[in-house]
């Protein structure tokens, strides 16, 4: 069985997007020769009309793309560094995601922003390792973080297939993550609909992202003490309530381990609606960065405000001390 | 036997045509103060008024399939490309049967059918939407262009200039239309803009032109020229049209007591009025008739637009998303 990665997954769904869809295309900056990697060998095979270099202009090759999907096509574009998102929100957040309603029904809008990369990339510091999903979930932009190469390359198809915009953010801490596939075995994935990547008894462990791995990682090391479940939404919005209260129906434990930042960040939100929804037997817990965070330089200054798996333990105990 | 009665529409390029377009976007503006001051209309409007022959000019100059992008000041951009009247009306009066449905209203008018890609409240914003409007018509094999209005406050954007980077760049059949009224809100263009509105064009290697935009002919003239270019594959084109706004900046301004203008200043303003200019190259039953046409016109919007329903709030949220994808209630409960 060949072993696919998270980033060659990504690379796979742009490819064949592009050969399944001819309103498709790609743009962004250094994408010609693959900076990221992610669109690698495009070029060579559709050529530059439909893998398009950017000049570093944001705001411009952002609302270029809304332009040209109101026109009918089907942009994709790749940001270097998901900070960018924040000199490109207007374009997003304020233009693209509202032409829908504004328009009264008249205009689709469907581009996907995909930042790989996302999050602490550890030693990129404060300006580079942002991991601002929570922000396009609050403003109602679908917004996808997915944790496996399967699911990468699922999610990625679909959001570039979905009629409205869609960001879709690939954390640095999963880009090397390998999963044992062939491409027979990929498939889209529906947005909205999440994912259980280990049944258990005891309590429920919400994570997205890289950190899927490490609750995984958390609920193996704790096996034989508790039966930790571990629920993927994949798509922080839309969340898979449903599968969110199926799962809780269950353990009646919660705890949340989420890289944002705690005011406001996804963690409150899945906290909020599992407490107004779903019959908890003890007061949920949440693992994210603190308030406000700047990721510092120093690696042990970055690594103590990322959720850690000593935290996401220390949170399990003590909701089951409860 | 039938009686067959012919209209004969004219060509919005010919002097009756440009002529029928002022007068429309004026008696059109004069009315929606009008339904603003009743209340009808809510949040006010940016009038037009005074600024009409350049949307008339640059609309005359384009096909049903160019496309456009407006502004906060819409409303004439969106009559001149065609869209009907009544239904812009109730738009603004926020009615179900309004351009969008009563979701968009006076700084959001669209008709994609006619190739208008929606007014644009963020100062600035819409001119890289219509470069990628412009790159996917040239993708398609089509020789449309892509028309973006905005006024002299937008030139200093970074975003607007961006997008004239990558529409000279890229050689995009993209026409930037500025509006130099002479003020942002109530900041003049001499105390906003260092050097020149068409040094920014050149700046980019863009064929940049100031022309007078108080004459909907000579409007035509310079904006059929860049329409020629673009449709020819020889890129974009900065036109900066100078005019002079009649009114407030939006209506908000009848009531509270902002002064930046004198009154000298407004009335020699108010001379050169392109429905004056337009109006003396037809003959006064000419003029009549078009002048009686648009009244009734007029007439007929106002009485569509507010005698048709206001939109069920339970659909408050419908086309949020393309989809049809529901969002969660904000209500208790
Ligand atoms: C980016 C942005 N900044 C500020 C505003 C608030 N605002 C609305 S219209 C306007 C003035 C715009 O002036 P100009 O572009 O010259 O157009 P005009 O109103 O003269 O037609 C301002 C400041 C806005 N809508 N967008």
């Amino acid at each position: 069985m060949p072993w696919l990665s998270y980033h060659k997954a990504l690379n796979r769904a742009l490819g064949d997007e592009l050969a399944r869809d001819p309103a498709v295309f790609v743009l962004g900056e250094d994408v010609r020769v693959a900076v990221s990697n992610v669109t690698a060998g495009l070029l060579k095979r559709f050529g530059p009309d439909r893998v398009l270099d950017t000049p570093l202009s944001e705001q411009a090759f952002t609302s270029f793309a809304t332009g040209a999907a109101m026109s009918g096509r089907r942009p994709v574009i790749e940001f270097q560094i998901p900070a960018l998102l924040y000199l490109a929100f207007e374009q997003i957040v304020n233009q693209a995601h509202k032409f829908s309603l504004m328009t009264g029904g008249q205009t689709r809008v469907p581009v996907t922003y995909l930042v790989p990369g996302s999050g602490s990339k550890t030693g990129w510091a404060g300006q580079h390792s942002d991991h601002p999903y929570a922000l396009f979930a609050h403003a109602g932009v679908k917004t996808v973080v997915p944790a496996t190469p399967e699911d990468a390359y699922g999610l990625l198809t679909t959001a570039i297939r979905d009629d409205d915009p869609v960001v879709v953010f690939a954390p640095a801490g999963a880009l090397g993550v390998r999963a044992d596939l062939d491409h027979e075995g990929l498939a889209p994935v529906p947005l909205g609909v999440g994912r259980v990547h280990r049944e258990g008894e005891d309590v429920t462990v919400v994570a997205v992202g890289h950190l899927v791995h490490d609750a995984l990682a958390v609920a193996e090391e704790l096996a034989g003490e508790v039966s930790v479940e571990v629920f993927d939404p994949r798509t922080v919005y839309p969340f898979d309530w449903d599968g969110l209260a199926a799962s809780l129906a269950k353990t009646g434990r919660l705890v949340v381990v989420d890289d944002s930042n705690r005011m406001c960040g996804i963690a409150a939100e899945v906290v909020a609606t599992a407490a107004e929804r779903c019959d908890l037997a003890v007061p949920p817990a949440r693992v994210t960065r603190p308030d406000g965070a700047v990721v510092p330089f120093a690696l042990g200054l970055d690594l103590a405000v990322q959720p850690d798996r000593a935290q996401l333990t220390a949170a399990i105990r003590k909701v089951l001390k409860q | 036997m039938a009686v067959l009665i012919t209209v004969v529409a004219h060509p919005p390029d010919s002097d009756v045509g440009l002529y029928r377009a002022v007068r429309l976007i004026r008696r059109f503006e004069e009315r929606a103060v009008d339904l603003v001051r009743s209340g009808d209309i809510i949040g006010g409007i940016h009038p037009y008024t005074g600024q009409e022959a350049i949307a008339a000019g640059v609309c005359a100059a384009l096909r049903v399939d160019d496309t456009i992008t407006s502004t906060h000041r819409g409303h004439g951009h969106v009559l001149a490309k065609g869209a009907d009247p009544a239904r812009v009306l109730a738009e603004l009066a926020g009615r179900a049967t309004g351009l969008n449905r009563g979701r968009g209203g006076s700084m959001h008018a669209a008709d994609f059918a006619l190739g208008i890609l929606g007014a644009n409240a963020i100062v600035g914003a819409n001119g890289a939407i219509t470069a990628g409007a412009a790159w996917a018509a040239r993708q398609e094999g089509s020789d449309r262009v892509a028309v973006s209005f905005f006024g002299d406050g937008a030139v200093n954007q970074g975003v607007l200039l961006e997008a004239m980077n990558l529409a000279a760049l890229w050689r995009l059949p993209v026409l930037f239309v500025c509006e130099n009224n002479g003020y942002a809100t109530t900041l003049t263009v001499s105390d906003a803009v260092a050097g020149t509105i068409t040094g920014r064009g050149a700046a980019f290697g863009m064929p940049s032109a100031t022309v007078d935009g108080m004459d909907p002919r000579t409007v035509l003239d310079a904006a059929r020229e860049a329409v020629d270019r673009a449709r020819a594959g020889d890129g974009p084109s900065l036109i900066e049209c100078l005019t002079y706004r009649f009114d407030a900046h939006h209506t908000w301004e009848h009531k509270a007591r902002v002064r930046y203008r004198e009154d000298d200043e407004v009335r020699s303003g108010r001379q050169r009025d392109p429905v004056e200019i337009q109006g003396a190259r037809l003959d006064d039953g000419e003029r009549a008739r078009v002048d009686a046409e648009v009244q009734s016109v007029v007439d007929a919007a106002v009485a569509f637009a507010l005698d048709s329903p206001h939109p069920d709030p339970v659909g408050a949220l419908d086309h949020l998303y393309a989809t049809g994808m529901r969002a969660r209630p904000g209500g208790g409960g």
